[in-house]
């Protein structure tokens, strides 16, 4: 076996992992109830008919999470495929993050579905869940397109070699 | 079984399992690692698939119109990005991290949708 064969492997097993997280976290999503809108509407129905069941399912999974995952960066110096772990280290509170998740609530309280949901909801084929996904896709590129983040773009606008995909080059 | 999904991408990938983070990072030119975000969201959008099929009596269907859920969509997309977390990066992974920003975003959107919740049922 040469050294090609074993990081081909490996970047397949990567994917595999990653596609199994993701297939595990929708398994948890619609077992507990959270991709029913109905529910999630429930949950912040404070003031009305409020149904806490699901703050126990975000409980446990703190609960599961925050001693595995404690353990784990304490434990380990880098994970299985990836050369340093990537967690947030911030801790300032800035005014995007409150107008940010200030936004994402009222969305949420709309629709019933966050992102996860959202993606489970679109992949069982129905048109709410299909419409809310691109919805909420554009919503993503609308944020970063403000930011001025270098956007995935057809290639042919994007001029090669540019570090801000083009959009911030000013005119000669 | 979310708390595992979790464990298992930090332990694989080093990555906090934030969905919109995830996702977003999908739609950026800069990300070099498109191809484990994708594997990661066509999982769970596996998950819907066979739910569909296996247990369809488990996806509630939608409470609110195609209109309202296009203005939900475009909000809950802006917002995450911009407060870069949803519920599962800030609310399961960061408050587990007990990460002060956090549990600040989780406290503002709960806010919000239950006021959302509140007035939509008012006007319906």
């Amino acid at each position: 076996m040469t050294a090609g064969d074993a990081s081909a492997r490996s970047r397949t097993a990567s994917l595999v992992l990653a596609g199994i997280s993701g297939a595990l976290f929708g398994a948890g999503l619609v077992i507990s109830g959270l991709v029913q809108p109905a529910r999630i509407i429930g949950l912040l129905d404070v003031f009305g008919h409020w149904d806490p069941t699901l703050v126990i399912v975000m409980a446990a999974a703190i609960a599961v999470y925050a001693p595995a995952s404690r353990r784990l960066l304490r434990r380990r110096q880098r994970p299985w495929f990836e050369v340093r772990f990537h967690v947030p280290t911030r801790r300032d509170i800035d005014a995007q993050l409150v107008i940010g998740a200030a936004i994402f609530g009222i969305g949420w309280g709309i629709g019933g579905l966050c992102p996860g949901p959202g993606i489970v909801a679109a992949g069982t084929g129905s048109t709410s869940g299909v419409t809310f996904l691109i919805a909420m896709l554009a919503g993503m590129y609308a944020q970063h397109r403000i930011a001025s983040e270098p956007l995935l773009r057809p290639r042919h606008l994007v001029p090669r070699g540019s570090p801000t995909g083009g959009e911030a080059t000013p005119v000669p | 079984m979310i708390g595992v999904a979790s464990t298992l991408l930090l332990l694989t990938h080093g990555r906090i399992a934030g969905i919109s983070g995830v996702t977003g990072g999908l739609l950026l030119r800069s990300s070099p690692d498109r191809a484990w975000r994708f594997a990661f969201v066509s999982g769970l959008a596996v998950a819907g698939v066979v739910a569909s099929i296996v247990a369809p009596s488990a996806i509630g269907g939608p409470v609110r119109s195609q209109s309202a859920l296009v203005v939900a969509g475009l909000l809950v997309g802006f917002g995450t990005r911009l407060g870069n977390g949803c519920t599962s990066g800030h609310g399961v992974c960061g408050v587990s991290r007990w990460s002060t920003r956090s549990i600040v975003a989780v406290a503002v959107f709960m806010t919000t949708g239950a006021i959302t919740v509140m007035i939509a049922g008012h006007l319906s």
